[in-house]
């Protein structure tokens, strides 16, 4: 893969987003994970302005951290819980959508190039 | 529940231990749900021997190097609830006073927590056989 922290890579911007939205993923199922526990407070990753450090040259893990952000509740819950499964789910499944989409940008981009090098 | 990950000896978290954990909690939660509801009803000699309704309460496990975070059983608690004191001089285990004790577990409860644990163990199944697909396609890229 590319080094992924510049747009001129063999897969621009999608490499960045591919790894963002994996992490992105893991939070959201750490969410879905601690749906039952006590004073647990969800987190999420604003991806905008993660992939937006990240393609101005941050580090993965630093783009992360500062765009991790603690999801606000709708309801709070007495055991101080923040996790609300619609939510995590809908969250989760753009998400998954999103990879999906990023993935097809990638294996579009290397069908291009397998293309140009066969020659046909 | 144990510390230990079921992948080998590499001490990385991924999504498949995060998921597995979190599902073998919701496994105690409702295997804590099935006990009470088994021993609701039963009866009891004295007010300390009665049963009393069992409860797990998740504890969260951050994996510093991966940021993700599972879920552990950080202890099993029993109720304070009192036991039941029920006025039947007919019953065999009966004490002096005609009193048998009854376990306080509240079947309605325990059915809705047994309905809540099974619904986030099957988003938990949902969300890693897509993650699992994600990964596959992933692989599959050519």
């Amino acid at each position: 893969m590319s080094d992924g922290t510049t747009n001129n890579g063999l897969f621009g911007i999608h490499a960045a987003a591919l790894e963002l939205r994996s992490q992105r993923m893991g939070l959201l199922t750490s969410n879905i994970a601690n749906a039952a526990t006590p004073g647990y407070k969800a987190r999420d990753i604003d991806f905008a302005s993660a992939l937006k450090a990240r393609t101005s040259g941050m580090s993965q893990d630093q783009a992360v951290s500062g765009a991790t952000r603690y999801r606000v509740p709708v309801m709070p819950s007495l055991d101080g819980n923040t996790v609300e499964l619609g939510n995590e789910q809908v969250a989760f499944s753009e998400n998954a959508v999103g990879y999906s989409a990023t993935l097809s940008f990638i294996s579009g981009r290397v069908n291009t190039i397998t293309r140009a090098l066969k020659g046909d | 529940m144990s510390g230990s990950n079921s992948f080998g000896n590499s001490g990385q978290m991924s999504l498949f231990t995060l998921a597995q954990r979190g599902m073998s909690a919701q496994m105690v939660r409702m295997n804590a749900a099935a006990s009470n509801l088994a021993n609701a009803g039963s009866v009891s000699a004295t007010e300390d021997g009665a049963y009393k309704p069992i409860r797990p309460v998740f504890a969260e496990q951050l994996d510093q190097a991966t940021g993700l975070s599972s879920v552990r059983v950080g202890g099993i608690y029993k109720s304070q609830q009192a036991a039941i004191r029920e006025h039947n001089p007919g019953h065999p285990l009966a004490d002096e006073n005609g009193d048998v004790w009854t376990a306080p577990v509240d079947e309605n409860a325990e059915m809705v927590e047994m309905l809540d644990s099974s619904r986030q163990y099957q988003n938990l199944v949902e969300a890693l056989s897509t993650a699992k697909q994600l990964m596959l396609d992933t692989m599959r890229l050519k």
